[in-house]
């Protein structure tokens, strides 16, 4: 691959798979070559539990939603980037991890999404990953969507910022508006670091102290930084607004760090997550849980309604959880990649789902922008 | 022998109101209202009903509470802390009624 940086070409020496360079909590299903690396295995899992209320669809249908899940105006271009990550988190739906080498985006598709968003209205554009950072292609695609007037946010892991080959990326995303989404999931130290690995609530406050000093977090629009909590075990996320104060007053008083705004959501029994429910054998009170709590209020504001998902490869989804399950967008004629995207055949398709959909309606809804309803 | 805890009456907990509707949903509303976040927070209430919980020894109580002040942000150690609260006191109630013991030795004694 064109200069991916990976365990075969260490990050300013620092080998991405060891401690120095980020936290892991487990391996890669991917490493392990675990039967649940296939999405077809978790698909069959997830659907051969026994729930009451577990088709979601005909659980759409009751709420007035006949003929499926439609889309709304296209808002946001997610693109994922790729696997490679200095971290490996217990619940990682994405599988990512130091091992995720082959599973990143190259030059020619980079350019494509840039072509495509051309062809769009989107406002945003969401750089995902892995560790977006860690593509060689990122800077590239974040002053491309900067030079196009587009809202980017960053989806940060927090410790990456602290490998020396990203130490300026604080002030450089701060020089052009870069929204930075940071993943902790508590204020506190002992949730965090059970789910992301030792040392992470450590890091993760050091390399907020640094979005801190280039003027992040500090209610500037141009400067926002905003946090993504969720879960760290089988069950729902918070209320957003409540928990939103008592991390605002915990972090600053513990750590005399602020942001802007915290974003809740619920873990998707997807790959790790999905792996740990079934280890400590949570997954059928998990899925109960979250059917039982499916909110009619919380599915308009779904976020595949406004979101279009590019993968690695080109591919295109409904959404980043669809991809990771390999369920690709049906637009109306021919399935397209981004190569030859379609914007109206893709704004006129029904959404795909399946039962991990119940994440995202459960509670206060769920989504890449936080709760929903 | 079936136990007579069953974690399936939890969710089930609604259908006590079966034999009194009015009093049911009375109980479930004014349940609902205080719990709510008021002058104090929904984790700080949480932590209160999971050291009640464990003061009235109630299995349903722990159960829901523990996942309760979970959703509601609190983690382990505050939790913890939350219970031993409530061993103070429990045991704090025990050793202060010592007081009265201590009275009625002197009392009775030379």
């Amino acid at each position: 691959m064109d200069g991916l940086i990976g365990i075969d070409d260490p990050v300013d020496g620092i080998d991405l798979a060891s401690p120095e360079a980020g936290p892991k909590r487990a391996r890669s299903l991917h490493a392990r070559h675990a039967a649940l690396d296939a999405a077809s295995a978790q698909l069959r899992l997830l659907d051969g539990l026994p729930l009451a209320d577990g088709d979601f669809d005909a659980t759409l249908e009751r709420v007035g939603h006949v003929g499926g899940l439609r889309p709304a105006a296209l808002e946001f271009f997610q693109i994922n980037v790729g696997k490679l990550c200095n971290m490996t988190c217990r619940h990682c739906h994405v599988d990512a991890g130091p091992d995720r080498v082959v599973e990143n985006m190259d030059r020619a598709t980079v350019d494509a999404c840039i072509a495509a968003l051309d062809r769009t209205r989107a406002h945003t554009v969401d750089i995902t990953g892995g560790a977006p950072e860690l593509n060689p292609h990122f800077r590239h695609l974040v002053d491309a969507c900067v030079a196009r007037g587009k809202h980017v946010i960053d989806r940060c892991n927090l410790t990456v910022l602290l490998l020396p080959r990203f130490r300026d990326l604080p002030e450089w995303f701060a020089e052009r508006g870069v929204e930075v989404v940071c993943s902790l999931p508590h204020y506190r130290q002992r949730n965090t670091d059970a789910q992301r690995g030792d040392g992470t609530y450590e890091r993760s406050i050091l390399a907020l102290r640094r979005l801190n000093a280039v003027g992040y977090g500090r209610g500037d629009p141009t400067r926002v930084l905003t946090l993504m909590a969720n879960p760290s075990g089988a069950f729902l996320a918070g209320d957003q607004s409540k928990l939103e104060a008592e991390w605002k007053h915990g972090l600053e008083r513990e750590h005399g760090v602020t942001f802007d705004r915290l974003f809740c959501l619920n873990n998707m029994p997807i790959a790790r997550f999905l792996e740990w429910l079934v280890e400590t054998d949570n997954l059928q009170g998990y899925m109960e849980r979250l059917t039982n709590a499916f909110n009619p209020g919380a599915v308009d504001g779904l976020m595949c309604r406004s979101t279009l998902s590019v993968s690695w490869d080109g591919r295109v989804f409904d959404c980043d959880f669809n991809q990771m399950l390999d369920l690709e967008a049906q637009p109306e004629g021919a399935r397209s990649t981004i190569f030859d995207f379609d914007a109206e055949a893709f704004a006129r398709r029904r959404i795909v789902t399946e039962r991990h959909c119940f994440g995202c309606t459960a509670g206060a809804g769920s989504s890449c922008g936080g709760s929903t309803s | 022998m079936d136990p007579y805890y069953k974690p399936e009456h939890l969710p089930h907990f609604g259908d006590i109101g079966q034999g009194a509707p009015d009093l049911g949903r009375k109980f479930f509303d004014y349940y609902g209202a205080v719990f709510a976040q008021g002058a104090l927070s929904e984790r700080e209430k949480a932590l209160i009903a999971l050291a009640v919980a464990h003061t009235v020894q109630c299995a349903y109580c722990i159960d829901a509470w523990s996942t309760g002040a979970l959703e509601k942000g609190a983690d382990l150690e505050q939790m913890t802390e939350a219970i031993h609260v409530a061993t103070a006191i429990r045991g704090g109630a025990s050793l202060v009624h010592g007081m009265q013991m201590l009275e009625h030795v002197k009392k009775l004694g030379m």
